[in-house]
């Protein structure tokens, strides 16, 4: 405290309490009708109490979209992802920064070059490579030796292919690659002295120490991997490998029936649930994560 | 900066890296390249190899008058969703920053939207926003015709807005107040001295202190509104690019004439041109990262 301020104290909390209604005024919208009945939310104007059919709507929204099966698809999703970029850009980043190696600076500019290259402007060729993924290879070994090969893999309708184009990292190698370059240089000359190769060296040293970066990293990518909507929309078409994001669009009232909004607001507060759950109870880390991707 | 101590082995970071750099080549390099392909060449419409054209794609992209359309929603949109983002975070980080009791409690909350993904906001607030239900039917209801986003193109875009603004303010607010608390509090203090007033030490110290942090969050959210993953999701689950391309930013405009127009060449040049503005805010973003270092 500088100094007792009372008129700017009670105008900072008026414009913390406008920030929340703001930014949390739509979760309570969102609850208060998700627990209405129809007739309840569909009355003019809207009523902001919660009710007690939130229970009923969730169950209505459950089986109408199948959100069992889309909740499972979509946990399997985020935690494939999150692990897969963990793992790699930490492995990624030991290569860059731990070797004496002309290739780290290729590597280091080739997982750059993927920030410029999001899914949105390369959508159709990558989704052509994830329908048919040996075809660089077969096009490569043609040119090259001039046999034709026929092998097929195709990744539509699975779950290697919900995660694997999403695996690579640029934000993930770069946090790994940061936080390795503040080590000091002697950890890794009394690990050599010790007798400790490198994989030994990144499985025993760096591995635990870099236990809050992986935590931060973690949370991140997890809200990352469940909130990816383009390209499970594109990747699947088979009910059984449906993302909760696909789901969405089977919640909203269909046009010549019921608008029962109180089912849709339940089955999409389900659907926020998981990633909300994160970021509330993991908080110190998620900001920690983002802050630091970000430099 | 290199390190000094490093492990001398030719094969072992290849194989560190080699997973990653892998899925790159395969699913960034790879379609990239078929992008650039796509966008010099014309398939003929009754088969046959591709014939190289040119800039005929580019000429026939910048002689459409929707695509200058969809520039222009993407501007506003980007523009638009960047000032309200950075203008409620840093509101709310300047209040939050002042320490008073229960502001921990405040931005607790204040992150939560973040959490959610653009397409399942963008439910919701069909509901909220909505012109016969939630909180605008009373004044539709007042004034007849006022709100309507699934008539009026202006009101989808404003309504798409709203949610970008929504989700990303506790994005920008993270930023700020982290800015603000690395200001030196003996500043604040010796400003009060001087007899300046907590508006007045905001206004004149906290936010010129605050410049690098605005000026990075400008770069990443003008990034995030122009092709960010919630820029398509959110126009893609309230209004579908409608009313009549009211809101069909250059992200969605790309993915909806591949798939749906099936007009490869047509979208590949978009996305050229979406690749070269990426680039140029990427050089901006890395080029003052790099000033910001050397003040420190």
């Amino acid at each position: 405290m500088i100094q007792r301020t009372p008129i700017a104290d009670a105008f900072t909390y008026v414009l913390m309490v406008l920030g929340f209604i703001l930014l949390i005024g739509p979760f309570i919208v969102i609850l208060a009708g998700a627990s209405q009945t129809l007739q309840q939310i569909n009355s003019v104007p809207f009523h902001f109490l919660p009710q007690d059919r939130f229970l009923e709507n969730a169950s209505a929204a459950w089986s109408r979209a199948n959100l069992g099966t889309a909740m499972t698809n979509s946990l399997i999703m985020a935690c494939l992802v999150t692990f897969g970029k963990v793992a790699l850009s930490a492995c990624t980043a030991f290569a860059i920064v731990f070797f004496r190696t002309p290739l780290k600076h290729l590597f280091f500019w080739m997982v750059f070059i993927t920030l410029m290259l999001p899914l949105e402007v390369r959508v159709v060729p990558t989704y052509a490579v994830a329908a048919d993924l040996f075809e660089p290879f077969r096009l490569l070994i043609s040119a090259l030796t001039g046999t034709e090969i026929s092998v097929e893999w195709n990744l539509l309708n699975s779950y290697a292919g919900l995660t694997l184009p999403l695996i690579a990292t640029a934000t993930g190698t770069f946090l790994y690659r940061q936080f390795f370059m503040t080590l000091p240089d002697e950890l890794a000359e009394a690990a050599r002295m010790d007798g400790s190769g490198p994989v030994r060296f990144f499985v025993d040293m760096l591995m635990p120490l870099s236990r809050t970066n992986m935590l931060a990293l973690t949370t991140i990518m997890f809200v990352y991997g469940w909130n990816q909507y383009l390209w499970p929309l594109l990747m699947i078409t088979d009910p059984t490998y449906k993302t909760t994001m696909m789901s969405l669009g089977a919640l909203l009232p269909s046009e010549n029936s019921l608008p029962d909004w109180n089912v849709t607001l339940a089955g999409s507060l389900i659907i926020m649930a998981p990633p909300l759950i994160v970021v509330a109870v993991l908080q110190r880390w998620f900001v920690r994560g983002l802050v630091a991707t970000e430099k | 900066m290199e390190k000094r101590s490093v492990f001398n082995s030719w094969w072992l970071p290849i194989l560190f890296a080699l997973p990653q750099i892998l899925l790159i080549l395969l699913f960034f390099y790879w379609p990239a390249i078929a992008v650039m392909k796509w966008a010099f060449t014309l398939e003929p419409p009754f088969g046959g190899a591709a014939e190289f054209v040119g800039l005929t794609n580019f000429k026939e992209v910048f002689a459409d008058p929707f695509y200058w359309k969809s520039v222009a929603v993407s501007l506003i949109f980007a523009l638009c969703g960047t000032f309200f983002t950075i203008l409620v975070g840093l509101v709310l980080a300047i209040a939050v920053d002042r320490q008073l009791p229960g502001s921990g409690l405040f931005r607790f909350l204040y992150i939560l939207p973040y959490a959610i993904a653009g397409p399942a906001a963008g439910m919701a607030f069909r509901f909220i926003l909505s012109p016969e239900r939630g909180l605008m039917a009373s004044v539709n209801a007042a004034f007849p015709d006022f709100w309507n986003p699934a008539k009026y193109g202006t009101h989808a875009l404003v309504l798409v807005i709203v949610i970008f603004a929504w989700k990303w303010a506790g994005y920008t607010f993270i930023f700020l107040l982290a800015g603000l608390q690395s200001v030196p509090r003996s500043l604040a203090e010796a400003a009060a001295m001087d007899g300046a007033g907590p508006i007045r030490r905001a206004v004149d110290i906290q936010v010129p202190l605050l410049a690098p942090t605005l000026f990075f969050l400008l770069v990443i959210m003008m990034t995030e509104g122009f092709v960010g993953s919630d820029t398509f999701g959110i126009v893609h689950s309230t209004t579908g690019g409608g009313p009549n391309h009211g809101t069909e930013v250059m992200v969605f405009r790309i993915v909806d004439e591949a798939f749906k127009g099936l007009n490869y060449s047509g979208a590949s040049a978009q996305s050229i041109v979406l690749i070269g503005l990426i680039m140029i805010f990427t050089f901006i973003q890395f080029r003052f990262i790099e000033k910001r270092v050397h003040y420190k």
